[in-house]
Protein backbone atom coordinates (compact mmCIF):
# COMPACT_ATOMS: atom_id res chain seq x y z
CA UNK A 1 0.00 0.00 0.00
CA UNK A 2 1.24 3.38 -0.80
CA UNK A 3 0.92 6.39 1.43
CA UNK A 4 0.27 9.72 -0.77
CA UNK A 5 3.13 11.94 0.19
CA UNK A 6 0.24 14.82 1.31
CA UNK A 7 -0.83 12.39 4.15
CA UNK A 8 2.49 12.10 4.75
CA UNK A 9 2.99 15.46 5.02
CA UNK A 10 -0.05 16.47 6.79
CA UNK A 11 0.94 14.10 9.56
CA UNK A 12 3.92 15.63 9.94
CA UNK A 13 2.91 18.69 10.32
CA UNK A 14 -0.05 17.63 12.92
CA UNK A 15 3.23 15.87 14.98
CA UNK A 16 4.81 19.57 15.20
CA UNK A 17 1.94 21.39 16.24
CA UNK A 18 1.12 19.14 18.51
CA UNK A 19 4.77 18.56 20.11
CA UNK A 20 5.58 22.39 20.31
CA UNK A 21 1.72 22.11 22.20
CA UNK A 22 3.10 19.86 24.20
CA UNK A 23 6.24 22.17 24.82
CA UNK A 24 4.30 25.15 25.30
CA UNK A 25 2.55 23.39 28.25
CA UNK A 26 4.65 21.23 29.61
CA UNK A 27 8.33 23.32 29.60
CA UNK A 28 9.61 24.60 33.01
CA UNK A 29 11.09 27.28 30.95
CA UNK A 30 8.95 30.22 30.04
CA UNK A 31 10.67 31.31 27.50
CA UNK A 32 11.24 28.17 25.66
CA UNK A 33 7.26 27.82 26.20
CA UNK A 34 7.00 31.08 24.32
CA UNK A 35 9.15 29.94 21.74
CA UNK A 36 7.44 26.68 21.04
CA UNK A 37 4.46 28.56 20.34
CA UNK A 38 6.35 29.09 16.87
CA UNK A 39 6.05 25.70 16.31
CA UNK A 40 2.34 25.84 17.20
CA UNK A 41 1.16 28.84 15.04
CA UNK A 42 2.87 28.37 11.88
CA UNK A 43 2.07 24.39 11.99
CA UNK A 44 -1.86 25.57 12.42
CA UNK A 45 -0.94 28.30 9.42
CA UNK A 46 -0.12 24.45 7.48
CA UNK A 47 -3.33 23.17 8.34
CA UNK A 48 -5.20 25.84 6.93
CA UNK A 49 -3.28 25.33 3.35
CA UNK A 50 -4.53 21.63 3.47
CA UNK A 51 -7.85 22.83 4.22
CA UNK A 52 -7.08 25.39 0.83
CA UNK A 53 -7.35 28.63 3.05
CA UNK A 54 -4.93 30.60 1.52
CA UNK A 55 -5.56 34.01 2.71
CA UNK A 56 -6.25 32.53 6.70
CA UNK A 57 -3.05 30.89 6.48
CA UNK A 58 -1.22 33.46 5.54
CA UNK A 59 -2.84 36.44 7.86
CA UNK A 60 -2.48 33.35 10.44
CA UNK A 61 1.46 33.74 10.15
CA UNK A 62 1.14 37.35 10.05
CA UNK A 63 -0.72 38.08 12.88
CA UNK A 64 -0.10 35.26 15.31
CA UNK A 65 3.73 34.87 14.42
CA UNK A 66 4.78 38.47 13.48
CA UNK A 67 2.20 40.20 16.10
CA UNK A 68 0.76 38.38 18.89
CA UNK A 69 3.55 35.92 19.08
CA UNK A 70 6.59 39.03 19.33
CA UNK A 71 3.95 40.52 21.81
CA UNK A 72 4.19 37.53 23.95
CA UNK A 73 8.22 37.41 23.92
CA UNK A 74 8.00 41.03 24.52
CA UNK A 75 5.32 40.51 27.94
CA UNK A 76 7.49 37.52 29.05
CA UNK A 77 10.75 39.95 28.43
CA UNK A 78 9.80 42.52 30.20
CA UNK A 79 9.46 40.59 33.64
CA UNK A 80 11.99 41.75 36.00
CA UNK A 81 13.70 38.81 36.40
CA UNK A 82 14.54 38.17 32.81
CA UNK A 83 18.21 38.22 33.61
CA UNK A 84 17.94 35.47 34.71
CA UNK A 85 18.75 32.36 32.09
CA UNK A 86 17.32 29.68 33.90
CA UNK A 87 13.97 31.37 35.47
CA UNK A 88 11.24 28.52 35.20
CA UNK A 89 7.59 28.79 35.78
CA UNK A 90 6.38 27.03 39.49
CA UNK A 91 3.69 24.30 39.28
CA UNK A 92 0.77 25.73 41.75
CA UNK A 93 -1.14 23.06 42.90
CA UNK A 94 -1.13 19.88 40.86
CA UNK A 95 -4.61 18.80 42.18
CA UNK A 96 -6.90 22.00 40.53
CA UNK A 97 -4.93 21.68 37.85
CA UNK A 98 -5.88 18.18 37.10
CA UNK A 99 -9.76 18.84 37.80
CA UNK A 100 -9.54 21.34 35.36
CA UNK A 101 -8.00 19.98 32.77
CA UNK A 102 -10.12 16.97 33.20
CA UNK A 103 -12.99 19.23 32.83
CA UNK A 104 -12.00 20.99 29.71
CA UNK A 105 -11.30 17.68 28.32
CA UNK A 106 -14.28 16.40 29.28
CA UNK A 107 -16.05 19.38 27.31
CA UNK A 108 -14.31 18.82 24.20
CA UNK A 109 -14.89 15.47 23.57
CA UNK A 110 -18.24 15.94 23.91
CA UNK A 111 -18.15 18.67 21.78
CA UNK A 112 -16.20 16.79 19.26
CA UNK A 113 -18.10 14.02 19.67
CA UNK A 114 -21.70 15.76 19.47
CA UNK A 115 -20.46 17.75 15.97
CA UNK A 116 -21.55 16.55 12.90
CA UNK A 117 -18.77 16.85 10.95
CA UNK A 118 -19.02 17.37 6.81
CA UNK A 119 -16.47 16.73 5.47
CA UNK A 120 -15.65 18.03 2.16
CA UNK A 121 -14.83 15.51 -0.52
CA UNK A 122 -12.30 17.30 -2.46
CA UNK A 123 -10.87 20.60 -1.09
CA UNK A 124 -11.42 23.40 -3.98
CA UNK A 125 -8.09 24.94 -4.14
CA UNK A 126 -8.71 28.58 -5.43
CA UNK A 127 -8.84 32.55 -4.21
CA UNK A 128 -10.33 32.84 -1.09
CA UNK A 129 -9.55 36.69 -0.91
CA UNK A 130 -12.02 38.06 -2.66
CA UNK A 131 -15.02 35.74 -1.38
CA UNK A 132 -13.54 36.64 2.57
CA UNK A 133 -13.88 40.49 1.25
CA UNK A 134 -17.36 40.44 0.18
CA UNK A 135 -18.84 38.36 2.54
CA UNK A 136 -17.27 40.71 5.56
CA UNK A 137 -18.71 43.77 3.94
CA UNK A 138 -21.90 41.94 3.11
CA UNK A 139 -23.19 39.17 5.03
CA UNK A 140 -21.32 39.44 8.30
CA UNK A 141 -21.05 42.97 8.30
CA UNK A 142 -22.32 43.43 11.69
CA UNK A 143 -20.17 40.78 13.12
CA UNK A 144 -16.95 42.02 11.80
CA UNK A 145 -17.90 45.84 12.83
CA UNK A 146 -18.49 44.64 16.37
CA UNK A 147 -15.57 42.59 16.66
CA UNK A 148 -13.60 46.04 15.43
CA UNK A 149 -15.29 47.61 18.24
CA UNK A 150 -14.39 45.07 20.66
CA UNK A 151 -10.70 45.19 19.34
CA UNK A 152 -11.27 49.00 20.27
CA UNK A 153 -12.46 48.71 23.35
CA UNK A 154 -9.49 46.83 24.38
CA UNK A 155 -6.96 49.09 23.10
CA UNK A 156 -8.55 51.89 24.71
CA UNK A 157 -8.90 50.05 28.14
CA UNK A 158 -4.92 48.88 27.69
CA UNK A 159 -3.64 52.30 27.44
CA UNK A 160 -6.15 53.33 30.53
CA UNK A 161 -4.71 50.60 32.80
CA UNK A 162 -1.05 51.71 31.55
CA UNK A 163 -0.61 55.24 31.40
CA UNK A 164 0.50 57.43 34.28
CA UNK A 165 -2.06 60.06 35.61
CA UNK A 166 -0.23 63.46 35.76
CA UNK A 167 -1.43 66.36 37.48
CA UNK A 168 -1.10 69.52 37.31
CA UNK B 1 5.06 27.09 -21.08
CA UNK B 2 3.74 25.99 -17.26
CA UNK B 3 2.92 22.38 -19.23
CA UNK B 4 6.15 22.27 -20.77
CA UNK B 5 8.30 22.28 -17.36
CA UNK B 6 5.59 20.32 -15.88
CA UNK B 7 6.31 17.89 -18.46
CA UNK B 8 10.07 18.65 -18.39
CA UNK B 9 10.56 17.41 -14.55
CA UNK B 10 8.14 14.23 -15.38
CA UNK B 11 10.55 13.33 -18.00
CA UNK B 12 13.67 13.83 -15.74
CA UNK B 13 11.86 12.00 -13.04
CA UNK B 14 11.13 9.25 -15.43
CA UNK B 15 14.68 9.10 -16.88
CA UNK B 16 16.64 9.42 -13.46
CA UNK B 17 14.08 7.21 -11.35
CA UNK B 18 12.52 4.46 -13.18
CA UNK B 19 9.63 3.75 -11.39
CA UNK B 20 11.83 3.53 -7.73
CA UNK B 21 10.01 5.88 -6.21
CA UNK B 22 5.90 7.53 -6.57
CA UNK B 23 6.31 10.76 -8.54
CA UNK B 24 5.21 12.68 -5.98
CA UNK B 25 8.09 11.54 -4.08
CA UNK B 26 10.64 12.77 -7.12
CA UNK B 27 8.42 16.24 -6.92
CA UNK B 28 8.76 16.72 -3.24
CA UNK B 29 12.59 16.03 -3.90
CA UNK B 30 13.11 18.19 -7.44
CA UNK B 31 11.58 20.78 -5.56
CA UNK B 32 13.69 20.78 -2.53
CA UNK B 33 16.77 20.03 -5.31
CA UNK B 34 16.14 23.24 -7.30
CA UNK B 35 15.67 25.22 -3.76
CA UNK B 36 19.31 24.27 -3.07
CA UNK B 37 20.08 25.01 -6.53
CA UNK B 38 18.85 28.28 -6.26
CA UNK B 39 19.93 28.95 -2.95
CA UNK B 40 23.48 28.01 -3.87
CA UNK B 41 23.38 29.81 -7.79
CA UNK B 42 21.74 32.49 -7.10
CA UNK B 43 21.09 33.90 -3.75
CA UNK B 44 24.15 33.68 -2.02
CA UNK B 45 26.42 35.01 -4.77
CA UNK B 46 23.98 38.10 -4.60
CA UNK B 47 24.26 38.20 -1.47
CA UNK B 48 27.94 38.03 -1.53
CA UNK B 49 28.51 40.25 -4.21
CA UNK B 50 25.85 42.76 -2.59
CA UNK B 51 28.45 42.49 1.10
CA UNK B 52 31.52 43.41 -1.13
CA UNK B 53 30.03 45.72 -3.40
CA UNK B 54 28.65 47.61 -0.18
CA UNK B 55 32.34 47.43 1.46
CA UNK B 56 33.67 49.44 -2.09
CA UNK B 57 30.76 51.66 -2.22
CA UNK B 58 31.12 52.93 1.11
CA UNK B 59 34.98 52.70 0.99
CA UNK B 60 34.66 55.44 -2.10
CA UNK B 61 32.30 57.76 0.31
CA UNK B 62 34.51 57.61 3.34
CA UNK B 63 37.70 58.17 0.81
CA UNK B 64 39.13 54.79 1.76
CA UNK B 65 39.93 52.07 -0.66
CA UNK B 66 37.94 48.81 0.44
CA UNK B 67 38.07 45.34 -0.22
CA UNK B 68 40.27 45.16 -3.61
CA UNK B 69 42.60 42.10 -3.36
CA UNK B 70 40.92 39.17 -4.06
CA UNK B 71 40.03 38.56 -7.55
CA UNK B 72 39.56 41.42 -9.87
CA UNK B 73 38.68 44.78 -7.98
CA UNK B 74 38.08 42.18 -4.55
CA UNK B 75 34.73 41.25 -6.26
CA UNK B 76 35.71 37.52 -4.67
CA UNK B 77 35.65 38.82 -1.32
CA UNK B 78 32.97 37.23 -0.24
CA UNK B 79 33.99 33.65 -1.04
CA UNK B 80 37.39 34.41 0.90
CA UNK B 81 35.11 35.43 3.82
CA UNK B 82 32.72 32.41 3.98
CA UNK B 83 35.87 30.27 3.63
CA UNK B 84 37.33 32.15 6.25
CA UNK B 85 34.09 31.67 8.51
CA UNK B 86 33.49 28.39 7.83
CA UNK B 87 36.91 27.27 9.12
CA UNK B 88 36.50 29.42 12.52
CA UNK B 89 35.56 27.60 15.69
CA UNK B 90 31.80 28.12 16.82
CA UNK B 91 31.63 29.32 20.12
CA UNK B 92 28.47 28.98 21.78
CA UNK B 93 28.40 30.61 25.31
CA UNK B 94 28.99 28.28 28.80
CA UNK B 95 26.31 30.18 30.29
CA UNK B 96 23.66 30.32 26.86
CA UNK B 97 20.48 28.76 26.54
CA UNK B 98 22.43 26.29 23.81
CA UNK B 99 19.17 24.85 22.13
CA UNK B 100 17.60 28.45 21.24
CA UNK B 101 21.25 29.78 20.22
CA UNK B 102 21.56 27.48 17.76
CA UNK B 103 17.72 27.59 16.58
CA UNK B 104 18.35 31.57 15.85
CA UNK B 105 20.13 31.88 12.87
CA UNK B 106 17.95 29.34 11.03
CA UNK B 107 14.66 31.01 12.26
CA UNK B 108 16.29 34.39 10.41
CA UNK B 109 17.38 32.69 7.35
CA UNK B 110 13.97 30.92 6.75
CA UNK B 111 12.42 34.18 7.26
CA UNK B 112 14.68 35.73 4.56
CA UNK B 113 14.97 32.83 1.69
CA UNK B 114 11.34 32.31 2.10
CA UNK B 115 10.96 35.89 0.23
CA UNK B 116 12.24 34.36 -2.87
CA UNK B 117 9.62 31.57 -3.22
CA UNK B 118 7.19 34.80 -4.53
CA UNK B 119 10.06 37.47 -6.23
CA UNK B 120 8.70 37.62 -10.02
CA UNK B 121 11.74 38.08 -11.77
CA UNK B 122 9.69 37.78 -15.36
CA UNK B 123 6.65 37.01 -16.61
CA UNK B 124 7.14 33.34 -16.04
CA UNK B 125 9.84 33.49 -14.11
CA UNK B 126 8.52 33.14 -10.71
CA UNK B 127 8.47 30.15 -8.34
CA UNK B 128 5.19 30.22 -7.39
CA UNK B 129 2.59 32.73 -8.10
CA UNK B 130 0.97 32.50 -5.16
CA UNK B 131 -2.67 34.40 -4.97
CA UNK B 132 -1.79 36.07 -1.95
CA UNK B 133 1.76 36.91 -3.05
CA UNK B 134 1.93 40.01 -1.02
CA UNK B 135 0.37 39.01 2.01
CA UNK B 136 2.69 35.79 1.95
CA UNK B 137 5.89 38.22 1.53
CA UNK B 138 4.81 40.52 4.43
CA UNK B 139 3.99 36.63 6.81
CA UNK B 140 7.41 35.05 5.96
CA UNK B 141 9.59 38.04 6.84
CA UNK B 142 7.84 38.78 10.06
CA UNK B 143 9.33 35.10 10.92
CA UNK B 144 12.83 37.04 11.48
CA UNK B 145 11.59 38.77 14.48
CA UNK B 146 11.18 36.19 16.15
CA UNK B 147 14.71 35.01 15.10
CA UNK B 148 16.11 38.07 15.81
CA UNK B 149 14.37 38.06 19.64
CA UNK B 150 15.46 34.20 20.06
CA UNK B 151 19.45 35.02 19.12
CA UNK B 152 19.08 38.33 21.36
CA UNK B 153 17.79 36.02 25.04
CA UNK B 154 19.38 33.11 24.30
CA UNK B 155 23.08 34.76 24.00
CA UNK B 156 22.43 35.87 28.15
CA UNK B 157 24.03 38.63 27.34
CA UNK B 158 22.44 42.07 28.20
CA UNK B 159 23.89 43.63 24.79
CA UNK B 160 22.60 41.08 22.74
CA UNK B 161 18.85 41.07 25.00
CA UNK B 162 18.55 44.91 24.08
CA UNK B 163 19.89 44.63 20.53
CA UNK B 164 16.53 42.17 19.84
CA UNK B 165 14.33 44.04 22.12
CA UNK B 166 15.16 47.08 20.05
CA UNK B 167 15.18 45.30 16.75
CA UNK B 168 11.63 43.52 17.51
CA UNK B 169 10.20 46.46 18.61
CA UNK B 170 11.46 48.29 15.33
CA UNK B 171 9.94 46.15 12.81
CA UNK B 172 6.45 45.33 14.47
CA UNK B 173 5.98 49.48 14.59
CA UNK B 174 7.43 49.69 11.31
CA UNK B 175 5.01 47.17 9.49
CA UNK B 176 2.64 49.36 9.98
CA UNK B 177 3.54 52.00 7.59
CA UNK B 178 4.74 49.17 5.32
CA UNK B 179 1.53 47.52 5.14
CA UNK B 180 -0.79 50.23 4.98
CA UNK B 181 1.38 51.66 1.84
CA UNK B 182 1.34 47.92 0.59
CA UNK B 183 -2.65 48.21 0.95
CA UNK B 184 -2.65 51.08 -1.49
CA UNK B 185 -1.05 49.46 -4.22
CA UNK B 186 -3.52 46.58 -3.56
CA UNK B 187 -6.52 48.90 -4.25
CA UNK B 188 -4.70 50.20 -7.20
CA UNK B 189 -4.11 46.64 -8.66
CA UNK B 190 -6.81 44.24 -7.35
CA UNK B 191 -5.26 41.84 -6.39
CA UNK B 192 -2.68 40.34 -4.04
CA UNK B 193 -0.68 38.07 -6.76
CA UNK B 194 2.78 39.56 -7.24
CA UNK B 195 2.42 39.14 -10.86
CA UNK B 196 -1.56 40.80 -10.90
CA UNK B 197 0.01 43.49 -9.39
CA UNK B 198 3.14 43.64 -12.04
CA UNK B 199 -0.06 43.16 -15.37
CA UNK B 200 -1.81 45.80 -13.43
CA UNK B 201 0.98 48.04 -14.28
CA UNK B 202 3.14 49.36 -17.62
CA UNK B 203 6.21 49.66 -18.88
CA UNK B 204 6.13 53.29 -19.40
CA UNK B 205 7.08 55.51 -16.27
CA UNK B 206 3.66 56.97 -16.46
CA UNK B 207 1.95 53.62 -15.83
CA UNK B 208 3.64 52.50 -12.97
CA UNK B 209 1.64 52.87 -9.78
CA UNK B 210 4.63 55.42 -7.81
CA UNK B 211 3.27 57.96 -10.37
CA UNK B 212 -0.13 56.97 -10.48
CA UNK B 213 -1.20 59.77 -8.15
CA UNK B 214 0.77 62.16 -6.01
CA UNK B 215 -0.70 60.23 -2.91
CA UNK B 216 1.33 56.66 -4.13
CA UNK B 217 4.66 59.05 -4.65
CA UNK B 218 4.63 59.49 -1.07
CA UNK B 219 3.18 56.05 -0.44
CA UNK B 220 6.43 54.59 -2.10
CA UNK B 221 8.81 56.62 0.41
CA UNK B 222 6.66 55.44 3.10
CA UNK B 223 7.28 51.90 2.20
CA UNK B 224 10.94 52.18 1.27
CA UNK B 225 11.91 54.49 4.49
CA UNK B 226 9.74 51.15 6.70
CA UNK B 227 11.25 48.70 4.58
CA UNK B 228 15.15 49.64 5.37
CA UNK B 229 13.56 49.97 8.68
CA UNK B 230 12.19 46.16 9.19
CA UNK B 231 15.80 45.22 7.62
CA UNK B 232 17.56 46.81 10.11
CA UNK B 233 19.36 49.16 7.51
CA UNK B 234 21.47 52.10 8.65
CA UNK B 235 19.99 54.76 9.51
CA UNK B 236 17.57 52.68 11.62
CA UNK B 237 20.57 50.09 12.43
CA UNK B 238 20.30 50.68 16.21
CA UNK B 239 19.81 47.27 17.09
CA UNK B 240 23.19 46.44 15.84
CA UNK B 241 24.40 49.96 16.85
CA UNK B 242 28.23 49.58 16.92
CA UNK B 243 28.92 52.64 19.45
CA UNK B 244 26.41 51.60 22.33
CA UNK B 245 25.46 47.84 21.71
CA UNK B 246 28.65 46.24 20.79
CA UNK B 247 26.68 44.14 17.90
CA UNK B 248 23.44 43.82 19.09
CA UNK B 249 21.77 40.24 18.61
CA UNK B 250 24.59 39.12 17.27
CA UNK B 251 27.13 40.12 19.41
CA UNK B 252 28.04 36.53 20.99
CA UNK B 253 27.64 34.64 17.27
CA UNK B 254 30.70 33.72 15.88
CA UNK B 255 32.03 31.86 12.61
CA UNK B 256 29.65 30.53 10.09
CA UNK B 257 26.08 31.64 12.12
CA UNK B 258 27.41 35.29 12.53
CA UNK B 259 27.49 34.97 9.00
CA UNK B 260 24.44 33.68 8.41
CA UNK B 261 22.85 37.03 9.97
CA UNK B 262 24.73 39.10 7.48
CA UNK B 263 24.25 36.99 4.50
CA UNK B 264 20.13 37.29 5.47
CA UNK B 265 20.60 40.94 6.05
CA UNK B 266 22.82 41.68 2.71
CA UNK B 267 20.15 39.62 0.92
CA UNK B 268 17.44 40.72 2.38
CA UNK B 269 18.51 44.37 1.02
CA UNK B 270 17.45 43.08 -2.54
CA UNK B 271 14.59 41.65 -1.30
CA UNK B 272 13.12 45.12 -0.50
CA UNK B 273 14.28 46.26 -4.05
CA UNK B 274 12.79 43.12 -5.30
CA UNK B 275 9.52 44.43 -3.89
CA UNK B 276 9.77 48.15 -4.12
CA UNK B 277 10.33 46.98 -7.86
CA UNK B 278 6.72 44.72 -7.95
CA UNK B 279 4.78 46.97 -5.85
CA UNK B 280 5.82 50.79 -7.62
CA UNK B 281 8.07 50.49 -10.56
CA UNK B 282 6.20 48.28 -12.86
CA UNK B 283 8.30 44.78 -12.00
CA UNK B 284 9.79 43.49 -15.31
CA UNK B 285 7.04 45.47 -17.91
CA UNK B 286 8.86 45.49 -21.22
CA UNK B 287 7.17 46.89 -24.89
CA UNK B 288 5.18 44.73 -26.43
CA UNK B 289 7.60 45.25 -29.36
CA UNK B 290 10.87 46.99 -29.33
CA UNK B 291 12.49 48.66 -32.62
CA UNK B 292 9.87 46.92 -34.16
CA UNK B 293 10.54 43.31 -32.95
CA UNK B 294 7.32 41.94 -31.36
CA UNK B 295 8.59 40.44 -27.99
CA UNK B 296 5.90 37.72 -28.16
CA UNK B 297 7.59 35.95 -30.89
CA UNK B 298 11.09 36.32 -29.02
CA UNK B 299 10.55 34.01 -26.00
CA UNK B 300 14.35 33.67 -24.22
CA UNK B 301 14.79 37.23 -25.47
CA UNK B 302 11.49 38.18 -23.54
CA UNK B 303 12.58 36.53 -20.70
CA UNK B 304 16.29 37.61 -20.57
CA UNK B 305 15.15 41.29 -20.98
CA UNK B 306 12.62 41.37 -18.49
CA UNK B 307 14.82 39.50 -16.35
CA UNK B 308 17.40 42.09 -17.00
CA UNK B 309 14.77 45.31 -16.59
CA UNK B 310 13.77 43.77 -13.08
CA UNK B 311 16.65 43.08 -11.66
CA UNK B 312 18.30 46.26 -12.91
CA UNK B 313 15.37 48.03 -11.23
CA UNK B 314 15.41 45.99 -8.19
CA UNK B 315 19.40 46.18 -7.84
CA UNK B 316 19.19 50.34 -8.33
CA UNK B 317 17.09 50.15 -4.87
CA UNK B 318 20.21 48.57 -3.14
CA UNK B 319 22.59 50.95 -4.20
CA UNK B 320 20.07 53.66 -3.23
CA UNK B 321 20.65 52.18 0.22
CA UNK B 322 24.16 51.89 0.32
CA UNK B 323 23.93 55.28 -0.20
CA UNK B 324 21.92 56.33 2.48
CA UNK B 325 23.99 54.25 4.63
CA UNK B 326 26.95 55.97 3.36
CA UNK B 327 25.10 59.53 4.14
CA UNK B 328 23.01 59.05 6.83
CA UNK B 329 23.99 58.88 11.20
CA UNK B 330 21.93 56.67 12.80
CA UNK B 331 18.70 57.64 14.36
CA UNK B 332 18.14 57.80 18.54
CA UNK B 333 15.63 54.80 19.39
CA UNK B 334 12.86 57.55 20.57
CA UNK B 335 13.55 59.69 17.36
CA UNK B 336 12.91 56.25 15.55
CA UNK B 337 9.83 55.46 17.05
CA UNK B 338 8.53 59.10 17.18
CA UNK B 339 9.00 59.00 13.60
CA UNK B 340 6.92 55.95 13.21
CA UNK B 341 3.89 56.49 15.10
CA UNK B 342 4.06 60.27 14.83
CA UNK B 343 5.10 60.80 11.66
CA UNK B 344 4.64 57.90 9.23
CA UNK B 345 1.62 56.15 10.09
CA UNK B 346 -0.82 58.99 9.84
CA UNK B 347 1.18 60.11 6.49
CA UNK B 348 0.58 56.24 5.16
CA UNK B 349 -3.19 55.91 6.37
CA UNK B 350 -3.98 60.11 4.31
CA UNK B 351 -1.64 57.94 1.47
CA UNK B 352 -5.03 55.01 1.41
CA UNK B 353 -7.07 57.48 2.21
CA UNK B 354 -6.34 60.15 -0.81
CA UNK B 355 -5.87 57.07 -3.24
CA UNK B 356 -9.43 55.82 -2.55
CA UNK B 357 -10.89 59.43 -3.04
CA UNK B 358 -9.07 59.75 -6.34
CA UNK B 359 -10.52 55.86 -6.78
CA UNK B 360 -13.76 57.02 -6.53
CA UNK B 361 -13.61 60.10 -8.57
CA UNK B 362 -11.36 58.02 -11.38
CA UNK B 363 -12.10 54.42 -11.39
CA UNK B 364 -9.31 53.66 -14.29
CA UNK B 365 -6.52 56.67 -13.06
CA UNK B 366 -6.07 59.99 -14.82
CA UNK B 367 -3.38 59.99 -17.39
CA UNK B 368 -2.91 63.83 -17.07
CA UNK B 369 -2.02 63.33 -13.03
CA UNK B 370 -0.03 60.27 -13.68
CA UNK B 371 2.14 62.15 -16.21
CA UNK B 372 2.01 65.98 -13.79
CA UNK B 373 3.20 63.30 -11.29
CA UNK B 374 6.20 61.82 -13.43
CA UNK B 375 6.95 65.52 -14.10
CA UNK B 376 7.31 66.71 -10.81
CA UNK B 377 9.53 63.38 -9.57
CA UNK B 378 12.13 64.36 -12.88
CA UNK B 379 12.06 67.89 -11.58
CA UNK B 380 12.69 67.33 -8.19
CA UNK B 381 15.61 64.94 -9.05
CA UNK B 382 16.68 67.24 -11.61
CA UNK B 383 16.98 70.13 -9.21
CA UNK B 384 18.87 67.82 -7.30
CA UNK B 385 21.67 66.90 -9.72
CA UNK B 386 21.59 70.94 -10.40
CA UNK B 387 22.44 71.55 -6.61
CA UNK B 388 24.98 69.16 -6.31
CA UNK B 389 26.43 69.91 -9.64
CA UNK B 390 26.71 73.80 -8.23
CA UNK B 391 27.99 72.69 -5.07
CA UNK B 392 30.69 70.44 -6.67
CA UNK B 393 31.34 74.07 -9.22
CA UNK B 394 31.63 76.29 -6.07
CA UNK B 395 33.35 74.56 -3.37
CA UNK B 396 35.82 73.20 -5.70
CA UNK B 397 36.52 69.99 -3.61
CA UNK B 398 39.69 67.76 -5.59
CA UNK B 399 37.46 65.50 -7.03
CA UNK B 400 39.00 61.89 -7.42
CA UNK B 401 37.34 60.39 -10.39
CA UNK B 402 39.25 57.39 -10.90
CA UNK B 403 37.14 54.51 -9.12
CA UNK B 404 39.01 51.45 -9.64
CA UNK B 405 42.23 51.35 -7.31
Amino acid sequence: MEIPIHVLVFYLVALVVVGSACIVAFSRNIVHSAFSLLGTFGGVAALYVFLGADFVAAVQVLIYVGGILVLILFAVMLTHRISDIDITNRTVGRIPGLVAGAVFLGILVYAIAGTDWAKAREVAFEPTTAAIGNLFLGEYLLPFQIAAVVLLVALIGAITLSRKEIKE
Amino acid sequence: MESTIQDLIQALIQALLPGAIPVSVGYALAAILVAFAVLSAFVAPLAGVTSWLERRVWARMQSRVGPNRVGPQGILQWLADGVKNIQKEDIIPASADRKLFLLAPYIVFAGFIGAFVVIPFGSWLIPADLNIGILYLLAITSLAVVGILMAGWSSNNKWSLLGGMRSAAQIVSYEIPAGLSVLTVIFLSGTLSMQGIIQAQGWAPQDWFIFYNPFTLVAFFMFFTSALAEGNRTPFDIPEAESELVAGYVTEYSGMRFLFFFFAEWGNLYVIGAITTTLFLGGWQIPATIFGVTMAEHPVAKGVLEFTVFFAKSYLWVLVAMWIRGTLPRVRVDQLMAMCWKYMVPIAFVCLFGTIVLLVIWPDGNPALSLATLGFTVLVIVYFMWRVAYQIMHSRPELYLKPYV
